[in-house]
């Protein structure tokens, strides 16, 4: 893991996102808020899958040169107002939100998935869970699209298991939103069977109109090795350092 | 100049935080009904006269006090009155 202060790297002048081809561990950030509490779990499974993880303060306003961005799960700002909703303004979002207008490949989990949709990088927002209880449990997910960049790794209708823990996982769009996100095809994940928190239609996921920035409740850094009962998500975290391999590689 | 928002869910919008104020109101024995919970925000805004107060706090609505999808707000300026 490499803690990143972009452009105070002494020594490593062009900060290049893969070191060699031969080498090609791509480098991913992980932003940090203040409350963002997976960063480390983002940052190993990241890690584990092949990249190299490179934390960015909220406070930084750019990016390193990396193929991909994470955004963790947590209480950015002590969730005040509304979750997700202080944490747009930082200015490390500023730079994520550049870097998505770019074609940049953004996932945000859970509170992640909340900075977005505050952001107006992803549609809908995220409400209180129904029952007004966090939830804590592995839950599992039927895969709607498998032809967006980070789902890749997926087949459509395979069921992924997953943990959850929120308590502001609700998703929510007006009738009219909803419309133009089925019509997109942009619900990519839904809860099959048990909705832990009333999402409407059981949204777990949605990505942009792109496909570049995608959203979910779950935490897929959380179940990337079989002994801590599930390794579904690597396939989620694995998709985006790919995608990001893809991207560092490719001639500017 | 004063200013107070006051910030609602809309129409329509499940509010599970009211519905629970509703039940616990009912439990002590009053008769209520669509128990509703939103948020009071009140400020000091540096403006001129109430229009000006009033646009301020309007941009303010829109750009971080209230999320149009869910939430109404009102703007309530007293030296307006």
């Amino acid at each position: 893991m490499t803690e990143a202060r972009v452009g105070k790297r002494p020594g490593q002048p062009s900060e290049p996102g893969l070191q060699s081809a031969s080498q090609a561990k791509p480098r991913v950030a992980v932003v940090v808020f203040p409350g963002s509490n997976d960063v480390t779990d983002a940052a190993l499974a990241l890690e584990r899958l092949g990249a190299e993880p490179v934390l960015v303060w909220h406070g930084d306003d750019e990016l390193p040169q990396v193929g991909g961005v994470v955004l963790p799960g947590g209480f950015s700002y002590g969730d005040y107002l509304r979750a997700g909703a202080i944490a747009r303004f930082s200015p490390a979002m500023r730079a994520v939100a550049d870097f998505a207008a770019e074609g940049g490949f953004v996932l945000g989990i859970c509170n992640g998935f909340q900075v977005l949709s505050e952001a107006g990088l992803l549609p809908g927002v995220l409400r209180p869970n129904e029952s007004l209880s966090f939830v804590c449990r592995d839950v599992a997910l039927r895969v709607e699209r498998a032809d967006t960049p980070l789902l890749g790794g997926c087949e459509v209708g395979q069921r992924l298991t997953i943990p959850v823990k929120h308590g502001e996982g609700c998703y929510f769009a007006d009738a009219e939103l909803l419309a133009q996100l089925e019509a997109g095809n942009q619900v990519v994940l839904r809860y099959d069977g048990d909705n832990p928190n009333g999402s409407l239609d059981d949204i777990a996921g949605v990505v942009n109109s792109e496909g570049n920035v995608m959203g979910l409740m779950p935490h897929p850094e959380h179940a990337v090795d079989p002994l801590l009962g599930s390794a579904d998500g690597a396939l989620i975290l694995g998709a985006l350092v790919e995608r990001a391999r893809e991207r560092l590689l490719a001639p500017a | 100049m004063k200013a107070t928002v006051l910030v609602r869910p809309k129409p329509g919008i499940l509010d599970p935080q009211g519905k629970a104020i509703e039940a616990s109101l009912r439990h002590l024995g009053f008769a209520v009904e669509d128990a509703r919970i939103g948020r009071v925000v009140d400020l000091e805004v540096e403006a001129t006269d109430p229009d000006q107060a009033r646009a301020e706090v309007e941009r303010m609505c829109a750009e971080l006090l209230a999320n149009p999808l869910i939430e109404s707000y009102e703007i309530e300026l007293p030296e307006e009155a």
